[in-house]
C-alpha cells in the first residue's frame, strides 16, 4: 500500500534538518498548520499528513473497525513514520493528535524522539473520580448531531472531490471549505474515538522529552486538563499561551511557534 | 407587494405634496439602528477571541438575555450548546481563521428557558487597514423549519441507505446460493483417466442467473470412461432443473448401457416425457466414450451428438478439424430422435475439444454485431494444435477474456488429450 498517498503525506523544509511531524486534530486537516510550517522550514524537515478519513486522505482506506479507537490513528502515524523511515522525529500533535502521538511513541519508540502536545486532553468527559474533562456524555452526542446537521453542507463541498469531479469549475467555490469538511460518517467515527477516549493511563508511559502547550481560554481543553497532562508526564514542560480557543497555532501563531521552536532548539 | 424605485412617480400620489422619496424617508426614519436591532435575523459582533462586543435585539430575544449580561461578558461559544461548541472549536473557528469567512453552518443556540433554537450561522472577519483581523461579524438565522426539513431528508437518506444495504445483502446471499447450486450441477473434480489429460473451463455469463451449460467425465467400467458436454435451453431455475435431470439421466443411462446412441435415446425419452405439452424443454449434447489402449498409448473416441456444435480435433502435427456429426436432433423434442455418431483415435499430442455455442456465438467487432463463428475457432485452435489440453484451455480462457461484454451466453469447454510424452500424463498412467 502507498502510505504516502493514503495519508496525503507532504514533506517540506530543510532535508538536512531534524524531522518534525505535524499532526492535525479532529475537525480539519494538515492545512491547520499553515501558519506553523513557515517557522520550521528553515531548520527542519517538516512532515505533514492527513489521517485516513480526513482532508485529502484516501477515503477508501477507511474502515470503521480500524478507526473506531485512537489506536487506528496511532497506526497511521507509525506507518507514515515507517514509510519515510523516520528516526527520533519530533511529533507535534494538536488536540486529540497529542494523545495519538503518545500512543504512537509507545508503539514505535525508535521513530518518535520527542512530543509537542498542543491543547491536549486525555479525557474529555468528566469522571466520577473528580477528574474534570469539561464535557458530559450527552455533550458528545450533541456533537454527533452537529456533524449530522452539517451533512448537507458536506455533501455539496466534499462529494465532488470524492467522485473525482473536482475539475468542475462551478464547484470551485464550495471546495474552499473542503479541508474542514469530512465525510460525516467518518467524522462521526473519529469524533466518537476522540471524545470517548480515556488515555490518562497512557501518559505515564511517555519516556521522551515532552512539551505541553495550553491556552488561557480553551472551550475544549480547559486549563486543569493541561495541568493534569503536565503532572502525569514525568519531566514534561508546560507552556500556557496567551491565546483563546482551541487552536493557538491559528489564533496566536507567533507565540505558538516560539514555544515550539524553543523546545526544538533545546533538544539538540 | 410591489417595490418601486425612488425615481418613479407614484400615479396615485402625483398631486399630493409628499414625493415618494419623502414617503420612504418618513417610513424608514431611524432605519439604520432600527434595522440592526429589529432585523429578521440575529446580528453579533465579537472580538477575535470571541468576546461579544455587540448584539442585536432579535438575537437577545431569541436567547432571552439582557444586553448587559451578554456584552463584554460572554463569548459567542457561550451561546451554543456543548455539542455546537465542540463543532465550533473543531470546524467553524479554524475555517474562519483560515478563510476569513464561514457560511451557513448549522448550530444550536441555547435559550434562557432551557430550549434550543436551530440556527444557520455565517461569520465574516473584518480586517483593519493594514490587514490585521479586527473583529468577527456574525449573522444568525432562525433555521427551525429548514432544520426540520433537513432532518427529514437525512431520515429519508438513512432509510434509503439501509434499504440499499439490505438489497445488497440479499443479492449477495442470492449469488452465494446460485453459486452453490451451479457448482452442484458441475463435477467438482474430474477423475484421472489413464493416459489422458483433461482440462475444463466453465464461465457463467451472469452471476445473477444459473447457467445452462453442463459437462462431466466419469468411469463406466474397468476400461472405458464416458464424457459429455451440452447446453440446455433457457437460463435460471427452470434451466437448472433441466440440467440436473439431464446430467443424472446421462450418468445413470451410461452405467446401464454406455453406447452413446443408446444413452442419448434414454435422455431423449426422459426429457420428452418430463417436458410435454406447452412447456417443451430440450438440450443439445455430445456424449462419448474414451477407451485408452495401454499398449499403444492411443485413446479411441466414440461419440454421438444431438443438435450440438461439432467437436474439434487438434492433431499433434498441427491439423485441426471438426469431427462432424451432422443431422443429430436436439434432445427432448421428438418422441424418437435420431443421433449421429463419429469416431476417432487420439494419438500422443492429439486433443479433442468440446464446447458450447457461448464461445462461437460471442459477439465480436467494434459494434459487437458480428459473431465469432466456427471457422474462426478452428483457425484459432490450429495455432495451438499439439499443445497439451491445459495449455489449449489457457489460450481459450484468454480468448474468452478478450470477448469482454461480447459474451452473452454461458460457455463450457472440455478438452481431452493424450500427452505427447506418455510419462507426462496425468493420473494412474499405465505407461508411466
Amino acid at each position: 500500500m502507498d502510505i504516502e498517498r493514503r495519508n496525503n503525506v507532504t514533506v517540506t523544509g530543510n532535508p538536512l534538518g531534524p524531522t518534525v511531524v505535524l499532526a492535525h486534530g479532529f475537525g480539519c486537516d494538515q492545512n491547520m498548520w499553515r501558519l506553523t510550517v513557515p517557522a520550521l522550514v528553515e531548520d527542519h524537515r517538516v512532515v505533514l499528513f492527513d489521517y485516513v478519513g480526513s482532508g485529502r486522505s484516501d477515503l477508501s482506506a477507511f474502515t470503521e473497525a480500524r478507526y473506531a479507537t485512537l489506536d487506528g490513528y496511532a497506526r497511521d502515524v507509525v506507518e507514515v513514520c515507517e514509510a519515510l523511515d523516520l528516526r527520533d522525529a519530533v511529533f507535534v500533535g494538536h488536540s486529540v493528535s497529542a494523545m495519538i502521538g503518545v500512543l504512537a511513541a509507545d508503539l514505535a519508540p525508535e521513530r518518535i524522539g520527542a512530543l509537542v502536545m498542543v491543547a491536549p486532553s486525555p479525557r474529555y468527559i468528566d469522571d466520577d473520580d473528580g477528574y474534570r474533562g469539561g464535557f458530559s456524555k450527552e455533550d458528545i452526542d450533541e456533537l454527533l448531531v452537529s456533524l449530522d446537521s452539517n451533512y448537507l453542507g458536506w455533501s455539496a463541498a466534499m462529494a465532488p472531490v470524492i467522485m473525482g469531479n473536482a475539475d468542475r469549475p462551478e464547484l470551485g467555490e464550495e471546495l474552499t471549505n473542503s479541508f474542514c469538511a469530512t465525510d460525516p460518517d467518518m467524522a462521526r467515527v473519529f469524533a466518537h474515538a476522540t471524545f470517548t477516549s480515556d488515555s490518562r493511563d497512557d501518559l505515564k508511559r511517555v519516556q521522551v522529552p515532552t512539551l505541553v502547550l495550553e491556552c488561557t481560554q480553551d472551550a475544549i481543553a480547559p486549563r486543569e486538563v493541561g495541568a493534569f497532562v503536565h503532572a502525569a508526564i514525568p519531566g514534561s514542560a508546560l507552556v500556557t499561551l496567551d491565546a483563546t480557543g482551541h487552536c493557538p497555532h491559528l489564533s496566536a501563531p507567533e507565540a505558538t511557534n516560539e514555544a515550539i521552536t524553543g523546545f526544538l532548539a533545546g533538544l539538540r | 407587494m410591489t417595490c418601486r424605485t425612488g425615481s418613479q412617480p407614484d400615479p396615485h400620489r402625483a398631486d399630493e405634496e409628499e414625493t415618494p422619496n419623502a414617503t420612504f424617508a418618513a417610513l424608514l426614519e431611524g432605519s439604520a439602528e432600527e434595522l440592526y436591532e429589529s432585523a429578521p435575523c440575529g446580528y453579533l459582533s465579537t472580538l477575535m477571541d470571541g468576546t461579544i462586543a455587540k448584539i442585536n435585539g432579535t438575537l437577545l430575544d431569541w436567547i432571552g438575555l439582557e444586553p448587559e449580561s451578554v456584552v463584554g461578558r460572554m463569548r459567542f461559544t457561550d451561546l451554543l450548546t456543548a455539542g455546537g461548541r465542540l463543532y465550533h472549536e473543531t470546524h467553524f473557528a479554524p475555517l474562519l481563521r483560515m478563510q476569513g469567512e464561514v457560511r451557513g453552518i448549522a448550530l444550536d443556540i441555547r435559550q434562557a428557558g432551557g430550549g434550543r433554537l436551530p440556527v444557520l450561522v455565517t461569520s465574516v472577519v473584518k480586517h483593519g487597514s493594514t490587514g490585521e483581523p479586527l473583529l468577527i461579524r456574525t449573522t444568525v438565522f432562525d433555521a427551525r423549519d429548514r432544520r426540520a426539513y433537513e432532518e427529514e431528508l437525512l431520515r429519508a437518506r438513512r432509510a434509503a441507505e439501509e434499504a440499499r444495504r439490505r438489497a445488497e445483502a440479499d443479492r449477495a446471499r442470492l449469488q452465494d446460493a446460485l453459486a452453490v447450486l451451479q457448482q452442484s450441477l458441475l463435477p467438482t473434480t474430474l477423475p484421472p483417466v489413464p493416459g489422458v489429460e483433461a482440462a475444463v473451463h466453465y464461465r457463467a455469463a451472469s452471476h445473477d442467473q444459473l447457467g445452462g451449460d453442463f459437462y462431466d467425465l466419469f468411469p463406466v467400467d474397468g476400461k472405458r470412461f464416458a464424457f459429455f458436454l451440452g447446453d440446455v435451453c433457457g437460463k435460471g431455475p427452470q434451466a437448472a432443473a433441466l440440467t440436473s435431470l439431464t446430467r443424472y439421466t446421462l450418468r445413470t443411462a451410461a452405467l446401464h448401457d454406455p453406447d452413446p446412441v443408446a444413452t442419448l435415446r434414454t435422455l431423449n425419452t426422459a426429457l420428452h416425457e418430463r417436458y410435454t405439452g406447452n412447456d417443451p424443454r430440450y438440450c443439445t449434447v455430445v456424449f462419448g466414450l474414451l477407451e485408452p489402449d495401454p499398449a499403444s498409448g492411443e485413446v479411441a473416441v466414440h461419440l454421438a451428438a444431438g443438435g450440438h456444435p461439432p467437436a474439434l480435433v487438434l492433431r499433434a502435427d498441427g491439423r485441426t478439424d471438426f469431427l462432424p456429426t451432422p443431422g443429430g436432433l436436439i434432445v427432448g423434442v421428438l418422441p424418437a430422435a435420431r443421433f449421429v455418431t463419429a469416431t476417432t483415435t487420439l494419438g500422443p499430442g492429439d486433443t479433442l475439444l468440446l464446447y458450447t455455442d457461448g464461445l462461437t456465438e460471442a459477439r465480436t467487432g467494434e459494434d459487437r454485431t458480428g459473431l465469432y463463428g466456427d471457422e474462426a475457432l478452428r483457425a484459432f485452435l490450429a495455432g495451438h494444435a499439439g499443445e497439451p489440453p491445459h495449455t489449449v484451455m489457457e489460450a481459450l480462457t484468454g480468448l474468452l477474456d478478450g470477448f469482454g461484454d461480447g459474451l452473452d451466453d454461458d460457455t463450457a469447454l472440455l478438452a481431452l488429450g493424450v500427452p505427447a510424452h506418455p510419462a507426462a500424463g496425468h493420473g494412474h498412467d499405465r505407461n508411466g
